[in-house]
């Protein structure tokens, strides 16, 4: 188990530091670099004086040495200066994160308990038309992306019948504001959660030691509860945890759409405004969250599942 | 003086416009079920009302696409100059000319009617085209990865797992973001090409269905020298030629090209789809791999690459066929969220994500809702048929 998870660590490494090369690599092309000059200094500026002033901020030197400079800093806490709030970027990234943080959270508590629901109910009696009915309705949630349904439910929820709002501000969490936010992203991922949870379930259900439990006269519902529900959660904890990578984009369409200034809100601006400090802080970030989640996946699967040899 | 029709008529009259699509679909339903015993796993799709409903909706978007032009009233681009039709909300008269702007009108009153027809014939390109290409990139990388594991497998799957564990927006304002991708002529001696980042990527990723048709000819036919030389002939040419326009822009004879936007997204889109293309084929691989048949080609000595393309991938073709349906609704959601942030096609364009990118701010006033609501409803119908489709085909295949 160590070695394992010692070797899953060294990937992870191994990962990051290729990923945060990519990035590095993208955000420094000279393309960047040229605009940055020019909003940072003059928009009319010579090529002479573009030139000079990358110099001059040290975006000349060889790319591993910036690149190391960056990641030591980077490793210290110290991400550096954000060139569009004015701030220290590790400022406005805790801050931000904050801010998802809280969404996240309630997405989390809405999608969890609701896909496992419904995925138990569904895989509880293959065939039923329970089954059939919230099959087909988490893959109609699974086929449609957040800036579909974000815009149904602004319109009907919003627009015409006027129960919600459709702004989320950071300042004022209540139930009105935060509904459709979260609504929007839960209802995505909820249906593939909840279509693996009915496959994991339904093939526990057919499993020997379910049959045994009921031939021994123990109720349906004791056998579901007691017996089944432990096995079949296994599959859906791996699929939870994966889901983070895929949430981040949902974070950023969410929070754009519903102009929530949380941690996806500031990708935009710091992609549409160069702000390439901020943006290799959030592109860190986000790639320590995806990775780390990936790796609790692992680890927590190999946890739960004995039957898993780690080798 | 506005004029407009009900809400009843709005829905007949919008029936009643697709009309070729209609007729399609009956044609194609009921020769579909005359020879449905000769269809192997489509034809049992019948039996599936789930797996129909996705089939129709399906077929309803592919007709659409088809007949885009006798379908919309109006060009894509097209506005109309007749007062009251900016914003116009649904079911419109246009006083000049009688077009009903069935689904209204948006802020440079423009059919929203007419662009989703025109939209679907773009979405219905790019996600399949993009997938299919994806699929040829992963297969070709999968089988050997999952058939020889060892290093290959390690390094393949190490890269498939970085780009996985990108996450995909960042990656998608990194690379079409204007600075990135502007080509710069890049000087060979013979010939000058354009170099971006995009294209490059471009040039690595559509080289991959080239290699994969030749490789499949070089194993089927390697002791039919003269048909082996056609298919390989044709292959060659038709490919390269399709990737010099394509990838280069530079088709010599001037008839194939895309807008340096589609490559860029095309690229994008096939990054971003590969990977989970890779580790599903290599998956199937190494699950297939302990079969007799494999065994029995072995022992008869058949080359890795034949036991690989010609035994191993006809056997994982059920899974396969879908999840390719269902990765073609991914890679339109993945286009519809490019368009959505403004980085897909031409601001212009009506592909759906453009579209709703362009209502969005008008969502928030009940009349002028539709501009967003209706592509937004249009995405979710085609990739809800293909989810479906998946669903049905997949319960299908499980039969047997």
């Amino acid at each position: 188990m160590l070695m394992f998870i010692l070797r899953r660590i060294g990937t992870m490494l191994a990962t990051m530091v290729a990923l945060t090369l990519i990035v590095f690599y993208l955000v420094t092309l000279p393309g960047n670099l040229e605009k940055l000059a020019k909003t940072e200094g003059e928009m009319r500026m010579t090529d002479a004086e573009v030139e000079s002033w990358l110099e001059k901020e040290g975006f000349n030197r060889p790319f591993l040495v910036q690149y190391s400079e960056w990641i030591g800093n980077t490793v210290r806490g110290d991400m550096g200066w954000s060139r569009v709030f004015r701030k220290p970027v590790s400022e406005v990234i805790g801050e931000r994160l904050g801010y998802t943080g809280i969404l996240m959270f309630w997405v989390m508590a809405v999608m969890v308990p609701g896909a496992l629901l419904i995925g138990v109910l569904a895989g509880m009696k293959e065939g039923s038309g329970l089954d059939r009915t919230l099959t087909v309705g988490s893959v109609a949630s699974t086929s449609a992306p957040e800036y579909v349904t974000g815009i149904v439910f602004t319109v009907i929820f919003a627009s015409a019948l006027g129960w919600f709002k459709g702004v989320a501000s950071t300042r004022s969490i209540t139930f009105e504001n935060f509904t459709l936010p979260v609504m929007t992203m839960a209802i995505y991922g909820m249906g593939y959660i909840a279509r693996m949870t009915r496959a994991s379930m339904a093939e526990v259900m057919t499993s020997q030691y379910i049959r045994t439990a009921r031939l021994k006269g123990l109720g349906f519902r004791t056998v579901v509860v007691k017996h089944a529900l432990r096995n079949a959660l296994i599959a859906p904890f791996t699929v939870i945890m994966l889901q983070f990578p895929w949430l981040l984009t949902g974070v950023v369409i969410v929070e754009t759409m519903f102009n929530y200034k949380g941690f996806g809100f500031t990708l935009i601006e710091a992609a549409g405004n160069n702000d390439i400090n901020l943006l290799l802080a959030i592109s860190w970030v986000a790639v320590i969250v995806v990775l780390l989640t990936q790796l609790i996946s692992d680890i927590g699967y190999a946890y739960l599942n004995p039957r898993i040899r780690v080798s | 003086m506005v004029e407009t029709i009900g809400t009843g008529e709005i829905v007949i009259q919008s029936i009643a416009r697709f009309w070729p699509t209609w007729i399609a679909m009956a044609v194609t339903l009921s020769a579909g079920y005359l020879v449905r015993e000769r269809l192997g796993m489509f034809g049992r799709l019948y039996g599936s009302r789930i797996g129909m409903a996705g089939l129709a909706l399906v077929l309803f978007w592919v007709f659409t696409a088809i007949f885009a032009d006798q379908i919309a009233v109006m060009g894509p681009l097209e506005q109309s100059f007749t007062f009251g039709m900016k914003k116009a909300p649904p079911g419109t008269v246009d006083l000049k000319n009688g077009v009903v702007f069935l689904w209204g009108g948006d802020n440079l009153a423009r059919d929203v009617f007419s662009r989703i027809v025109h939209g679907s014939a773009i979405v219905l390109v790019i996600a399949p085209a993009a997938t299919l290409i994806a699929y040829m990139v992963g297969s070709t990388l999968g089988l050997p990865a999952g058939y020889y594991i060892g290093w290959i497998d390690t390094v393949m799957s190490f890269l498939a797992n970085l780009v996985l564990a990108f996450p995909v927006i960042l990656l998608f304002y990194l690379l079409v973001t204007p600075e990135v991708n502007r080509p710069v002529p890049v000087d060979l001696g013979f010939v000058t090409l354009p170099w971006s980042i995009p294209i490059g990527m471009a040039a690595f990723f559509f080289i991959f269905p080239i290699l994969f048709l030749s490789l499949m000819w070089f194993t089927k036919y390697e002791k039919d020298r003269t048909r082996l030389s056609l298919y390989l002939a044709v292959t060659l040419a038709v490919g390269l030629w399709l990737y010099s326009g394509l990838v280069f822009n530079a088709d010599p004879l001037g008839v194939v090209g895309m807008a340096p936007n589609e490559l860029n997204i095309f690229a994008a889109v096939i990054l971003g789809s590969s990977p989970g293309v890779f580790r599903i084929v290599r998956g199937l691989t190494m699950d297939i791999k302990t079969r007799d048949y494999v065994a029995a080609a072995q022992t008869r000595g058949e080359r890795p690459w034949y036991i690989m393309l010609w035994e191993i991938l006809p056997n994982a073709r059920g899974p396969l066929i879908v999840d390719f349906c269902l990765r073609i609704g991914y890679t339109t959601i993945l286009l519809g969220t490019l368009g959505f942030f403004g980085l897909g096609l031409q601001p212009e364009s009506p592909d759906w994500g453009s579209m709703i990118n362009h209502g969005r701010s008008f969502v928030r006033l009940a009349e002028t809702a539709h501009m967003s609501l209706f592509p937004a409803i249009a995405l979710m119908s085609l990739v809800l048929g293909l989810n479906l489709l998946a669903d049905g085909l997949r319960e299908e295949s499980l039969k047997d």
